[in-house]
């Protein structure tokens, strides 16, 4: 405010300069942080705890995970994350890694599904989710995602999920593609990808899970799902809810062919 | 509780896939479908309530021609545009401007009526999450068109010249119901919405309008 000022006393040829200059240096530093970035990510260490919480026995049947069915057969965890979500016929429903991890923390370890689903993010089970979707999805890092659309409620759900991603609705008319449904668009800096088709590589639904710096805290889709719909206005969506699982499925199928970049690092 | 919706629901998408049995299920079943899936989804939390998703008819015609893919027939957009601007409501006093200052702080904020918001939360404009406004702010989005210069570029020289009376009373307007200009236009209808009160949408109009703003320098 003060170099502006006393700057305003200077020829305008010279107030120009200074402003370009001083706004080059705002960017600069933005994209300096964001390259900091990049130097190593906190998810890893979610990721550590992810992979001992599946092999662990936990819960009241005192069992670990290492049975549970992701979609590629029992105990495969490579490339399932790129697959999800999709439709499990033991449950006939379609399901994301979060809601299919629900059924095995149910079935396996005796667990309560809905009262995990119902405890509120960065508490108890809740934390354990978190670490568990890092490490799932870190196993598919680089691979591309391939969600099955061949099953009927796999294709109701992506026809449901498109259908949610343009409602408007709330106070303030708002629905996803209010801020992902075009090219180039930015909400203050923040670059917004399109979702409504392929955004390409580690981008959208291929950059979460992700760890975020501003916050300091690690995030699975189902929470980034999660505060799109609080800032949006809307209701509190259920967590690993249909709505929140149609959405996955039209945000996967949309980015067939794009390589996860999860657990990913974000401002 | 949770449970039973999910069985429900499941009973309404298998339903809905014996229906179309053979064929794929039909646009309008796909629409209950995903009618059913957001009653058994959404929960009220904090101040908003599940209800602020049934909305009105603006709303639910640009949703329907977004996943169309293609965009309102013009007959339906002039009368989705009209019925909006039926809701304009004038400022009482007569007075179109407020205070650029109060309004440039308006325009900064973002805050309020998400579930993490209480009550008391003074509701923000919104303006610089999707507009460029006062230059000196370099933080703006870009969703919406650049708004620097919106006075100058107008011509509005003197907001209370019977010359300006018209580009006055377009953006009081716009800002009051953004949809009575363009029926799915991206922009929320902050005074017919409730989320501004008539004063601050005179803040918002000085903001744009007074030539002393620094929008017009």
């Amino acid at each position: 405010m003060m170099l502006h000022r006393s700057i305003s006393l200077l020829t305008v040829g010279c107030l120009l300069a200074s402003a370009a200059l001083a706004q080059k240096t705002a960017v600069q530093s933005i994209e300096e942080y964001r390259a900091m970035l990049q130097d190593g990510n906190p998810a890893d260490l979610f990721e550590a705890k992810g992979e001992d919480l599946w092999k662990q026995k936990r819960g009241p049947k005192n069992a670990s995970l290492e049975k549970c069915d992701l979609g590629k057969g029992p105990g495969v965890v490579k490339g399932a994350f790129v697959e999800l979500p999709r439709y499990f016929s033991d449950t006939n429903k379609v399901q994301d890694l979060e809601s299919r991890l629900l059924t095995c923390m149910e079935t396996l370890q005796g667990f309560n599904a809905v009262e995990i689903a119902k405890t509120p993010f960065g508490r108890g089970e809740q934390n354990n989710m978190t670490a568990l979707v890092t490490w799932i999805s870190a196993e598919s890092k680089g691979m591309k995602f391939n969600l099955s659309q061949v099953h009927p409620q796999e294709k109701t759900f992506y026809e449901v999920g498109k259908r949610l991603f343009f409602q408007r609705a709330g106070p303030h008319d708002f629905s996803c593609s209010s801020c992902h449904g075009q090219d180039n668009t930015r909400i203050r800096l923040q670059d917004l990808p399109n979702l409504t088709k392929n955004p390409g590589d580690g981008i959208g639904f291929a950059a979460w899970p992700a760890y975020r710096v501003s916050n300091g805290q690690m995030w699975g889709m189902q929470q980034r799902l999660n505060d799109c719909y609080r800032q949006q206005r809307f209701p509190y969506p259920g967590f690993a809810s249909d709505a929140t699982v149609a959405l996955g499925v039209y945000l996967g199928v949309n980015s067939q062919g794009s390589a996860s970049v999860a657990p990913a690092i974000k401002r | 509780m949770k449970t039973q919706h999910k069985i429900t629901l499941s009973v309404l998408v298998a339903a809905a896939i014996i229906a179309g049995c053979a064929t794929a299920p039909s646009s309008a079943d796909l629409d209950k479908t995903t009618a059913a899936v957001v009653k058994s989804s959404f929960r009220d939390e904090g101040i908003v309530k599940a209800s602020v998703l049934d909305t009105d008819e603006t709303n639910k015609a640009c949703s329907a021609a977004d996943v169309a893919g293609k965009p309102l027939d013009e007959a339906t957009a002039k009368a989705i545009e009209a019925s909006n601007m039926k809701t304009i409501k004038w400022p009482a006093n007569g007075k179109f401007l407020g205070n650029w200052q109060e309004g440039e702080k308006l325009a900064q904020s973002g805050r309020g009526l998400t579930w993490t918001d209480d009550a008391k939360t003074p509701n923000g404009g919104n303006c610089y999450n999707c507009h460029q406004i006062d230059k000196k702010e370099i933080s703006f989005g870009t969703i919406g068109p650049s708004l620097y210069n919106f006075g100058k570029l107008r011509g509005v020289s003197d907001p209370n010249s019977p010359a300006s009376k018209a580009m006055v009373e377009y953006t009081w307007g716009k800002i009051w119901n953004a949809k009575a200009y363009n029926a799915c236009s991206n922009m929320p209808r902050a005074g017919h919405m409730g989320i501004m009160t008539e004063a601050q949408v005179a803040d918002l109009v000085a903001l744009l309008l007074d030539p002393k703003s620094p929008v017009n320098q």
